[in-house]
């Protein structure tokens, strides 16, 4: 049960990481709130692929392998799990004060090859291809990716401790916190491939709203050789952003390439 | 507590005492709505370049039970980012129940705490108001605080009306 959800993640995030950002579908979870106060605060979240930002129109993005990080570092849960037609479902107990991170991460390898005449696709993790693909596949082709999609939701004060990257495959290091950004204000990232400094990505960041406005309103961003870029926020409301890196560094010496992704939802308040 | 977060946050030396008082004035205004509730207010002091230096009085639903009403504190979403997420609500002299339609006068000794450790120089009183099923509104009364009288005043548009300070030597 366990690895067929795997696979099923897989099979979107790395869909969706060969299609391209140009191509695909925009993923994203829609927190309630982020910023909260009071005794015994929850948010729920929306969480979805689809063309347009926030709305629900396509397909759920499926919960598998979804984390909860407590402020503490310790693991959270996602309480009430839904999947519907259009949109995924869940809440989250902001039980202890501070910073909480909720993440849908996700690396693996996607294969395909000619078998007798027939075409054969595989996906799984880098352990398991050498074991399940056959050495000698004819037509091999192989890609590895990595997916992750983020939001960060704050009861009470900001803390800093789920904000510490994990070192694996695309991620943001915030400079400003990502629950203290405010229209007109500039906010500092670090993007990190790996843990280390990801130069001259390019950074999208989208408001929502799109329904209601003619223009996409995108901006493009670079980082610079230390990872970094600044976003000034023009409104308040929600924001997705995305970043995407291909790379030769794969795990196994059959892929071709690596890519990664980044997609995260911000909350930018009105001053 | 509440005076030592006033001074490791804000640096304060607990110098000048001054004789008199602060008199600030908020004018909640009568409002024609279905659902009226009356709005939190927070009133703090904060520099010329809007550093945050005191919290004056926190207005909210403090009887609520089990703390619940501090569950819309956020919504003063200025004083929320200055101060508020910083605190465990409540503060003791701080917090208070909300106030009602028509001018409220409130008054602090400058002998006591947090203006026993307000150093002479230029202030601005912020006043913040947000209501349920309603808006928000934020005022800034710019005064100086150097031991003379002082008389400045601001009027809201629309979740606040007239906001008043004077200083009396």
């Amino acid at each position: 049960m366990k690895s067929l959800l795997t696979r099923a993640t897989l099979a979107l995030t790395l869909a969706v990481s060969i299609a391209g950002p140009a191509a695909a579908h925009r993923q994203w979870m829609l927190p309630s709130a982020t910023i909260l106060s009071g005794q015994d605060p929850w948010i729920t979240v929306d969480a979805a692929v689809s063309n347009d930002l926030f709305y629900f129109e396509h397909v759920p993005l499926r919960l598998d392998g979804l984390t909860v990080t407590n402020p503490d570092g310790s693991a959270g849960t996602a309480e009430n799990q839904a999947t519907g037609k259009y949109r995924s479902t869940f809440d989250v107990h902001l039980s202890q004060p501070g910073t909480y991170k909720v993440a849908l991460a996700s690396a693996g390898i996607m294969a395909s090859w000619e078998e007798n005449g027939q075409r054969k696709r595989w996906r799984g993790t880098v352990d398991s291809f050498a074991k399940e693909v056959p050495a000698n596949a004819e037509k091999l082709q192989v890609t590895e990716g990595a997916r992750r999609l983020e939001f960060f939701a704050t009861a009470g004060k900001p803390t800093e401790t789920v904000l510490k990257p994990t070192g694996k495959g695309l991620e943001l290091a915030p400079v400003t916190h990502p629950n203290d950004l405010v229209a007109g204000e500039q906010a500092s990232f670090t993007l990190l491939l790996d843990g280390k400094p990801a130069s001259d990505v390019e950074v999208t960041v989208i408001p929502g709203g799109i329904r209601y406005r003619n223009d996409l309103g995108e901006m493009k961003l670079k980082t610079d050789k230390d990872g970094a870029f600044t976003v000034t926020w023009p409104t308040a409301g929600m924001y997705w952003m995305t970043a995407q890196t291909e790379d030769k560094k794969t795990s196994v010496p059959q892929a071709s390439k690596r890519s990664a992704t980044y997609t995260a939802t911000f909350e930018v308040m009105a001053p | 507590m509440r005076t030592l977060l006033s001074l490791s946050m804000t640096g304060l030396a607990v110098t000048p005492v001054m004789a008199g008082e602060l008199a600030v004035t908020v004018e909640i205004p009568k409002l024609e709505v279905a659902e009226y509730h009356r709005p939190y207010v927070a009133a703090w002091i904060e520099t010329p370049d809007q550093q945050f230096v005191a919290n004056l009085t926190v207005r909210y639903d403090v009887k609520m039970r089990d703390n619940e009403g501090t569950k819309w504190l956020k919504d003063m979403r200025q004083w929320w980012r200055r101060s508020g997420r910083d605190l465990t609500m409540p503060v003791d002299g701080v917090s208070a129940p909300t106030l009602p339609v028509g001018e409220n006068r409130l008054t602090w000794d400058s002998a006591k705490a947090p203006l026993n450790g307000l150093k002479p120089g230029s202030y601005a009183l912020v006043v913040e108001a947000a209501r349920e099923v309603g808006g928000r509104e934020l005022i800034r009364v710019p005064f100086d605080w150097n031991g003379k009288p002082v008389k400045a005043e601001a009027k809201g548009e629309s979740e606040l009306g007239r906001i008043a300070v004077e200083v009396k030597g």
